[in-house]
């Protein structure tokens, strides 16, 4: 490729045409302005959408990265603007989000010197960034975009910064693009070891009790097509991390459900009876194992993995499987029996029928005067034949929502799990939507994770991003009431919100909105919400003390899931 | 059961490693005793060795951590009797010590240290050793008054004949082609 004098912040935007970008989310200051006037001149090959907050452009990245499988892009300008990112940029490592970040930062020679709007970001970002980089001359950004790309998107995927000085975005020099594929202190993945594959492959085919649990490395390695075809064949139920889920179509026989706090009956308890538990690409956070000392003791731990650091990290594996599980999984299909297990696959069947009378009737087809969360899901679930995008903020509506939603096709749930960032639903079905832009993508928020984004309505409205937003309203916090009433003697503090008139507030913002109080209005409100072209804010007042079960207290064993209070 | 562990980080040569290394053990609340930071044998790397009091288990899954770093290269953690290791301590006393008495004398000849420098006010004692031994002749010189002491992080090698990270290095490039 020939070089061609540009400037750094031409040199930005190149390079970023040339690691296929063409969606950025963003938000422009001081330190940012030259590259944004850079950017002024390639509308025709990347549209920019002004978020309202920082923190909207980075969640609507994420969403975007996570519906499309590639990197998402974030702008913002130095001190408040980067600072802004945090909390995105840490939902993103936690959640392993690929994303390129990109920060204006004071001229270098400013540096250190508390300039205006200067912050440490590469210091204050080195906890929540898989790799950052301070910029201070034009002639890096090439390769420090290339690294940030092929680090972000690669391996274990993770959030990437770069903080670019506002003299280096201005300075000329001889434009080269090199794409990065090579960094010798960084592994992407580890190639399968057959032994470890024969080791698990052994396990799988004398078991007698096996349970797969599936998480996001699922997704994030494309290994969906893999899983099914691994399971199909050895007959093994299997159930799904919140991160996990739609990578297995919802009705598919061995989907037995969701693991963790709020999960199903069976899949938790039978983890507990397992002989085998085949774990694919998830972590066994908290949320999913309960009392670690109390969690699968009895069983051989099977965990295909990328990221040597979370083998062992909290369940100790007899048959590790290290790398990506597309390639680990295909390997093992080779080396397992055809098997079914229909007794043991029945006994998650029976404990359906439990939670399904005991929990999911109620939920879904309540009898009660109030609304709940659960016949919202499954009207809007139904209503778009299982098939659309569903994004969810998080608490109460994040748990019903995950629970009852239904799901044909993969890379269709977006929420923010490890982090439980509560905002993040708006912004990343905004940028959910982006990236999908003929599906239907529900935001199912609370009134109160609702409010701390709700300013990017502003952002839908400009833009006019299609999505449908369904706040359930209790006018509380609901899950933080949830545990009060059931953990602090009913002590609701600081948990009640005198909300704003949500419906104002939409068509204030020029979109179309209706508030629902009553069942009788609840399908006719949704219909009409899908009806419309173009964004739609409906407000349904649900239940006040509606709670979500089955639950694991914090501390107890998944064997001691409560179906009720 | 907690001991001491020699924590080896090989990495490249960048800046703010130091940071990315130090807040794995900080977000752990691991107390980094000691920490020397120099170039390796192979130009370009940079060796960090850091000590710790820390279980086998903790001491392992911070070693996970750092290697996920991306710009580490390899790391390794070794118990005291794994590795030969040493720190420098220096000291200073009043040079009017040695001459109201030969026990100062006594004492820097028996503990193996040197002078490494005499003015008319003091005398500063250079001794190389385990920190137990460079605490033992603190201990031993305060008697009659150390007036300025400093302790050096630790520097340790491996017992084994070849450089670990030299091995990893060629492994790794094979690792890479095959991951293509």
């Amino acid at each position: 490729m020939a070089t061609q004098r540009v400037s750094g912040s031409q040199a930005v935007i190149l390079s970023l045409l040339e690691e296929g970008v063409d969606t950025i989310f963003g938000y422009p200051g001081g330190a940012i302005m030259p590259i944004y006037d850079a950017l002024y001149d390639f509308d025709q090959q990347v549209t920019h959408y002004l978020t309202r907050h920082e923190q909207g452009a980075i969640h609507a990245a994420e969403g975007y990265a996570k519906v499309t499988g590639k990197v998402g892009v974030c702008f913002a300008t130095s001190g408040p603007g980067a600072t802004n990112l945090i909390t995105g940029l840490a939902d993103a490592q936690i959640d392993s989000i690929p994303l390129v970040c990109i920060t204006g930062q004071v001229a270098s020679p400013l540096l250190g010197t508390d300039a205006f709007q200067e912050s440490d970001v590469v210091g204050i970002t080195m906890p929540v960034t898989k790799w950052n980089f301070q910029v201070t001359s034009a002639d890096e950004i090439p390769e420090a975009i290339a690294k940030a790309f092929h680090i972000a998107l690669t391996g274990r995927p993770g959030p990437v910064l770069l903080d670019i000085a506002k003299d280096a975005q201005f300075a000329q020099f001889d434009f080269e693009y090199k794409k990065c594929t090579k960094i010798r202190s960084y592994l992407p993945e580890y190639p399968i070891d057959p032994f470890q594959v024969k080791a698990a492959a052994d396990l799988i085919n004398e078991a007698k009790k096996p349970i797969v649990l599936f998480g996001h490395g699922v997704i994030l390695g494309h290994a969906e097509a893999e899983l099914k075809e691994f399971i199909e064949k050895t007959g093994i139920p299997a159930a799904w991390t919140l991160l996990g889920l739609s990578a297995l179509p919802s009705d598919h026989p061995l989907n037995v459900g969701m693991l963790g706090m709020h999960g199903n009956y069976g899949p938790n308890i039978k983890t507990n009876e397992a002989d085998v538990v085949i774990s694919i690409g998830m972590r066994f956070d908290d949320r999913v194992t309960g009392k670690v000392a109390a969690y699968a003791r009895q069983a051989k731990v099977i965990h295909l993995e990328i990221d040597p650091a979370e083998i062992n990290k909290i369940i100790h594996a007899d048959a590790p499987v290290l790398g990506n599980a597309k390639k680990s999984l295909r390997m093992l299909i080779d080396n397992v029996n055809s098997n079914f297990h229909s007794d043991w696959l029945a006994e998650f069947h029976a404990c359906d029928k439990i939670e399904y009378d005991k929990v999911i009737f109620h939920d879904v087809y309540p009898k009660k005067v109030g609304l709940t969360m659960g016949e919202v899901v499954r009207i809007a679930s139904e209503k778009t034949n299982n098939d659309a995008i569903l994004v969810t903020d998080v608490g109460q509506q994040q748990m019903i929502a995950s629970r009852y939603f239904k799901f044909h096709q993969s890379r269709s749930n977006v929420t923010s799990g490890g982090l439980g960032t509560m905002g993040y639903g708006v912004p990343a079905a905004m940028g959910a939507k982006i990236g999908q832009p003929d599906r239907v993508v529900f935001a199912m928020v609370g009134d109160g994770g609702f409010q701390m984004t709700i300013q990017e309505l502003g952002t839908i409205s400009q833009y006019e991003i299609g999505v449908k937003i369904i706040v359930l309203n209790n006018n509380f916090l609901g899950m933080v009431r949830q545990w009060q009433q059931l953990f602090f003697e009913k002590r609701y503090s600081f948990t009640e919100m005198k909300n704003p008139d949500f419906v104002g507030i939409a068509k204030a913002y020029g979109l179309a909105s209706q508030k629902v109080t009553s069942r009788d209005q609840l399908e006719t409100a949704i219909q009409e919400m899908l009806d419309h072209e173009g964004p739609y804010v409906l407000e349904v007042v649900v239940e006040q003390e509606d709670n979500v079960f089955p639950m694991i207290p914090t501390g107890a064993s998944i064997s001691d899931i409560i179906l009720e209070p | 059961m907690k001991q001491e562990y020699i924590i080896t980080v090989f990495s490249e040569d960048h800046i703010g490693l130091l940071s990315r290394i130090t807040i794995i053990f900080t977000r752990r609340k691991i107390n980094i005793d000691s920490l020397t930071v120099s170039e390796s044998a192979i130009r370009g790397v940079f060796k960090f060795t850091i000590v710790i009091h820390e279980t086998a288990d903790r001491v392992q899954k911070v070693v996970g951590q750092l290697e996920k770093v991306v710009d580490v290269l390899k790391v390794f953690a070794n118990t005291n009797d794994e590795m030969i290791y040493q720190e420098l301590a220096l000291y200073k006393v009043s040079t009017d010590l040695l001459f109201e008495s030969d026990e100062v004398e006594k004492i820097v000849r028996r503990s193996g240290a040197r002078i490494l420098e005499v003015t008319r006010e003091y005398v500063v004692i250079e001794k190389t050793g385990h920190s137990d031994e460079t605490q033992l002749l603190f201990d031993e010189l305060n008697v009659f008054g150390v007036t300025q002491f400093i302790r050096s992080g630790r520097v340790a090698i491996t017992r084994s004949t070849i450089e670990r990270l030299s091995v990893f290095l060629k492994e790794r490039d094979a690792l890479l082609e095959q991951v293509d």
